[in-house]
């Protein structure tokens, strides 16, 4: 980076460590928490989306949607993430070449399965692996947000479901003797009213969702915990031009730093959208700004 | 005539086209000096280099992905990569799910480090890398065992009390010890088959491919050189 830092064997103190500091494998650990929080950016909503549908399922009056999205959230919630994320994952990838190979291959004559051997025609693959490195980190990743949406949308159809049986069964009655329609109800009493239930849950969930990032190298994406174990491992002088021992430690402990500003920001940031969302409703929070607006 | 030169020129320039599809390299990017990330934050060691110069002979076109240890096998048979060459011995029950090369360093016995040298083996703490053939060693004496997903973490639990010995191979363990007081015992254990490169079981016409380029590499001696380089094993 700098130009000083042809030999660093020969510096010390600050200088050393801007070296240091500089290096391309430390540029990847910086670039690895952009990961983290695109990551994190695209998979919460996705996640909270699956998590309504999968909760306005659970309520459906069609016997069969409603197996489906109880069947969905009462499956997923008692896998563990790991299993999740080393099995279901390649099946999920698997499944994909495996459709792509029915439409683009249809004249192949060999069996797709091969003892444990997974074998789709190159055209199929996903992605080509003639294709650039970066467009098979974009897929890992892509298949990351799907399956972290997947698991945390299923805890989120929980936590949902839930808020919308809170909503006070008076309220639903109150529109239904105007006469809206199921429909109607759904969308303008319900739905309005379920957020200040469901807040403390999705904030939960959000938070344990900050901090599963490290499942994600076992799609091969790397990110902030793989560097940090990367880099802080003992690295000898044969190997390395700025050889140390095992810097776990300080490399640990600026991931604390990170992770705990980061859910303190997420900490208040959801109580401002807590104070929000209880103004002028039926709770004891909303008693309570009513009370003091007086 | 010439349209039969023009049907085996279309002939060749079909098979070079497969021919140029890239080859993956599926790493683990942890296991100095067989492979580990330099400082450019780039593949490195004795794999690398090796893994590139059989490309070349074997005129392939290679590009290196990294990837856990503990699902490297998992991710080669759904085809995310098309190679391990991550240091993996050869063993039978791996030989059931995967194919390997011939060996490209001999089988060389794996040994112990521990912070003082008459440590017990029988009656202490070994640490050994998950899904390894010294952590199935280890588990087969009856021993007790704890496992860690990386070479790194194995030692560090040496070093901070957790487990009483290492088993692993050698020359990593050469790159570990004579810091903070560790130390290699004398005891050695021949266990594993010589380190090969994993491929699919339906993969064979690669596999032929690397086979033969090892073996180009083991008669002109420039096999023996780069293992001297990187210091990972005996000579053949």
């Amino acid at each position: 980076m700098f130009s000083y830092c042809t030999d660093p064997s020969t510096l010390d103190g600050l200088k050393w460590l801007s070296c240091y500091l500089t290096t391309g494998k430390h540029m990847s650990f910086y670039a690895s928490f952009g990961t983290v929080l695109a990551l994190l950016a695209i998979t919460a909503p996705v996640a909270l989306l699956f998590g309504f549908a999968g909760a306005s399922a659970a309520r459906a009056r069609i016997a069969p949607i409603r197996w489906l999205g109880k069947s969905y959230t009462a499956i997923v919630r008692g896998v563990p993430d790991i299993a999740f994320f080393l099995f279901f994952v390649i099946a999920l990838d698997q499944a994909f070449e495996w459709m792509r190979h029915k439409v683009k291959c249809p004249d192949w004559d060999h069996p797709i399965r091969q003892g444990s051997d997974f074998i789709v025609c190159d055209a199929a693959k996903l992605p080509l692996s003639s294709s650039a490195q970066w467009i098979h980190e974009a897929y890992g990743f892509s298949l990351a947000v799907l399956t972290f949406a997947i698991v945390f949308g299923a805890f989120a159809a929980n936590v949902l479901f839930g808020a919308m049986q809170a909503v006070p069964r008076a309220q639903m009655e109150t529109a239904e003797a105007y006469g809206m329609s199921h429909r109607q109800t759904f969308w303008r009493i319900l739905v309005p009213q379920m957020w200040t239930y469901a807040l403390p849950g999705l904030s939960n969930l959000w938070m344990i969702l900050i901090k599963a990032t490290p499942l994600l190298f076992l799609l091969g994406v790397e990110d902030v915990v793989y560097w940090a174990r990367e880099l802080g491992a003992t690295k000898t002088a044969k190997f390395s031009d700025y050889p140390h021992g095992n810097w776990h430690m300080q490399y640990f402990f600026g991931l604390l730093v990170f992770y705990l500003a980061f859910t303190s920001l997420s900490e208040r940031v959801f109580k401002r959208i807590s104070a929000r969302l209880s103004h002028g409703q039926a709770t004891a929070a909303g008693e309570a700004q009513r009370k003091a607006a007086q | 005539m010439k349209k039969l030169i023009l049907t085996t020129t279309a002939l060749a320039m079909t098979a070079s086209f497969a021919m140029a599809d890239t080859v993956r390299m599926g790493t683990e990017g942890a296991y100095a000096p067989w492979n580990f990330v330099n400082d450019a934050g780039e593949i490195d060691g004795f794999e690398r280099e090796l893994g590139d110069e059989l490309c070349k002979r074997a005129e392939l076109e290679c590009t290196w992905v990294k990837n856990e240890w503990d699902s490297i096998i998992p991710n080669l048979v759904s085809s995310n990569y098309d190679t391990i060459i991550a240091g993996m011995s050869i063993t039978p029950e791996r030989d059931e799910v995967i194919d390997f090369t011939q060996a490209y360093t001999p089988a060389d016995p794996s040994a112990y480090a521990a912070m003082s040298a008459d440590v017990n083996l029988e009656g202490g703490v070994i640490a050994a890398q998950a899904t390894t053939i010294q952590a199935g060693f280890v588990a087969a004496q009856g021993w007790t065992l704890v496992e860690f997903a990386t070479p790194e973490e194995t030692v560090a639990a040496v070093k901070n009390g957790e487990a009483d010995a290492v088993l692993a191979d050698k020359s990593f363990l050469d790159t570990m010890v004579g810091q903070d007081g560790l130390v290699m015992l004398e005891r050695m254990e021949a266990i594993g088959g010589g380190v090969g490169m994993g491929l699919r079981e339906s993969d064979p016409e690669l596999r032929a491919k690397f086979d033969a380029a090892i073996q180009s590499m083991k008669d002109d001696g420039s096999l023996n050189t780069l293992i001297a380089k990187w210091e990972v094993s005996t000579q053949w």
